[in-house]
């Protein structure tokens, strides 16, 4: 039985034909659509860079490398939570203030009012995501940009932070926390270093340098990397593995797009906000065992650290794409230039200008990779 | 001079050949607030039939379909499904009930992969001890199958659907659907931003959707179209059903006229030339 369709003269029939005016994909261009791209361009560049002006410094013994990779870890560990919520359309503001309320919330229950250091840091924790939480509430709720919203929390959570600081102890930096920390669980996870016995065995061996007293110059792996490699992993297998990550990448694409087919937008989204605040407090948390103190003004810009990691590392600004990966290269980017620039002796002003350079080279390579994988012109 | 496409029409698939009636709708009335979107629609919907939804802007198709899929509840009226009466409150329910969606924006993310689009929101996983995975090889083996079906050249079911042509997006968008279990594919203008061979693609396609029992709810504004794959054709006007005519019944120029609001359309026709 046929069936006519009329259809207007101009008509081509035949249409399931290969379309010659659409190359075919190659292996260098499914190379060049991948998000994090630029950034390991960028860190093959500042390597190459310092590895030349840097030589003979000490950037590169043993102890000179753990300096930049703790900045690297530090920013690893929030650049994570910023990379997934890019991915996931949203920006979180708030991730410095926060880190300076969590950081008083450990430290100032436990050494005025006594409360176990364990049970401080689980508050802190548990006070941190439930902000999270309402911070991406009331942005899925309102449809508020995100911007606005973390914005207010950037300031309401400085200021609580420093006024509640005042109000408990009169002071803005509390210190004397180790007495109460030593031997405890929490502060072996956030502060301990792996390995010493190792360490100790590379520095007799002479493959690292020793202190004149014969110890190591680097006694171990500091747990803050443990924590940045533990949490980038994650989020990476999450994000590129897992039916949350297609959620993420989903919501953050097209959001109603995403409602239509079933995907939980609101809930990726408030979980998203959880997962920054849960990295911020981490963050917070390795530094306050660290110091043995906690001070009110910490994680002052970190936030614009954290995004700026993330886009360096291919996250768009407009979500959707991005990659876990991507961020932590711009963590390494970020860590290798500052501490760079210190050990090269060249003033620290220059920092922030390769940074604002690096951001803004950033975005440009981002905008045309995404033409190239969209095909828009 | 008109060139034509020719279809051939495979026999229905489902077992005993016969029409069945998967949705019915009685008296549908929406409000939104003190706007009346829709005055009381009836409508039903048959296995292997592509039922168009005609009308001019505003006459109510995109309240219709909405509550259909269930984005909107109704404010009065029956909903049977398969003859037993439902209420959805979410698209999820309308998903299961086994009527799915294609909106204009086509639920797609241009950024993102076929298979991660194709899959999106029911994503296939594996799991590895207590941790569960995306199953991306099933996905991508699916994806290139199913693109293959409907005689996509694939290059790569990895490669972002911002690269697939209009038509190309559309048709996946309908075979998604249909590779979910839909019963019923409600598509949404699939045609309005679509050159000719794009359409003639997506047209093409809808009537192999059809040949496999699905019911179709096909709404557009060009009549042209919907006469060329369409069974059935209900006329909608400021809220109310002006009818549903077999194509036995009626002439697409009467069809032209029916939607027109049987006035103005005409004769701005008339002194086109016929042309409208």
């Amino acid at each position: 039985m046929k069936k006519q369709i009329n259809i207007p003269p101009t008509a081509v029939p035949v249409i399931d034909e290969v379309d010659e005016r659409v190359s075919r994909f190659s292996m260098s261009r499914r190379l060049l659509s991948r998000p994090d791209l630029g950034a390991f361009a960028g860190v093959v560049l500042v390597f190459l860079f310092f590895g030349i002006t840097a030589s003979g410094t000490g950037m590169f013994a043993s102890d000179g490398v753990l300096t930049w990779l703790t900045v690297t870890a530090q920013l690893m560990i929030i650049g994570t939570g910023a990379a997934l919520l890019m991915v996931g359309g949203e920006f979180d503001l708030s991730v410095g203030s926060m880190i300076g309320f969590t950081g008083m919330m450990i430290a100032i229950p436990t050494t005025y009012f006594h409360v176990p250091i364990g049970l401080s840091v689980i508050m802190a924790f548990v006070v941190a995501m439930g902000i999270g939480a309402l911070n991406g509430y009331i942005i899925v709720r309102t449809r508020l940009p995100s911007f606005i919203v973390t914005l207010a929390s950037l300031f309401m959570l400085r200021g609580l932070t420093i006024a509640l600081s005042i109000v408990f102890t009169n002071r803005t930096i509390v210190s004397g926390l180790k007495e109460y920390s030593d031997d405890s669980i929490v502060s072996w996870l956030f502060s301990a270093e792996l390995f010493p016995g190792f360490f100790q065995w590379l520095a007799e061996n002479d493959i690292i340098q020793s202190l004149p007293n014969g110890a190591p110059s680097v006694s171990g792996i500091p747990m803050l990397i443990v924590w940045a490699v533990v949490i980038a992993v994650i989020g990476h297998i999450v994000l590129m593995k897992t039916q949350v990550g297609n959620w993420i990448f989903a919501s953050g694409g097209d959001a109603n797009a995403a409602r239509n087919v079933g995907v939980p937008v609101s809930a990726v989204k408030i979980s998203l906000f959880m997962t920054t605040a849960f990295c911020a407090t981490v963050y917070s948390a390795c530094q306050v065992f660290e110091f043995g103190s906690a001070a009110a003004d910490r994680g002052l810009l970190k936030e614009f650290e954290a995004i700026i990691a993330a886009v360096i590392g291919g996250c768009l600004l407009t979500g959707g794409y991005g990659s876990v990966i991507g961020a932590c290269l711009g963590a390494l980017i970020f860590g290798v230039v500052q501490m760079g620039i210190l050990f090269t002796g060249a003033p620290n002003d220059w920092f922030q200008v390769f940074l604002g350079a690096m951001l803004l080279g950033a975005v440009i390579f981002n905008s045309s990779i995404r033409k190239r994988v969209t095909g828009e012109h | 001079m008109t060139m034509s496409i020719e279809i051939t029409q495979e026999p229905p698939t489902h077992e005993d050949g016969e029409a069945r009636l998967l949705i019915e709708v009685h008296d549908l009335v929406k409000h939104f607030g003190p706007v009346v979107a829709l005055a009381g629609v009836s409508l039903d919907i048959q296995s292997s039939e592509v039922h168009c939804l005609l009308g001019d802007n505003g006459a109510g198709k995109s309240t219709l379909i909405k509550m259909l899929s269930g984005v909107h509840i109704p404010t009065k009226g029956d909903f049977f499904v398969d003859g037993k009466p439902v209420n959805f409150t979410s698209p999820r329910d309308a998903l299961d009930a086994g009527i799915a969606t294609v909106f204009q924006d086509l639920a797609m993310v241009p950024l993102l992969s076929i298979t991660r689009n194709f899959f999106m929101g029911r994503e296939p996983t594996r799991k590895i001890g207590p941790f569960s995975f995306m199953d991306m090889d099933f996905a991508n083996h699916v994806a290139r199958e199913e693109m293959r079906k409907i005689g996509i050249d694939i290059r790569d079911p990895q490669q972002a659907v911002g690269t697939l042509s209009g038509g190309e997006r559309q048709c996946v968008a309908i075979a998604r659907a249909v590779h979910f279990g839909a019963k019923v594919l409600i598509l949404d203008e699939p045609t309005s931003a679509l050159g000719v061979a794009q359409t003639s693609m997506v047209l093409k396609y809808i009537h192999r959707v059809r040949a496999k029992g699905i019911g179709v709810i096909f709404i557009t504004h060009n009549v042209r179209h919907a006469y060329a794959v369409g069974d059935r054709f209900t006329v909608l006007n400021r809220g109310r059903t002006l009818g549903t005519f077999s194509k036995q019944e009626i002439t697409l120029e009467e069809l032209q006229t029916k939607m027109a609001g049987d006035k103005e359309l005409q004769d701005l026709s008339d002194e086109l030339g016929g042309t409208v």
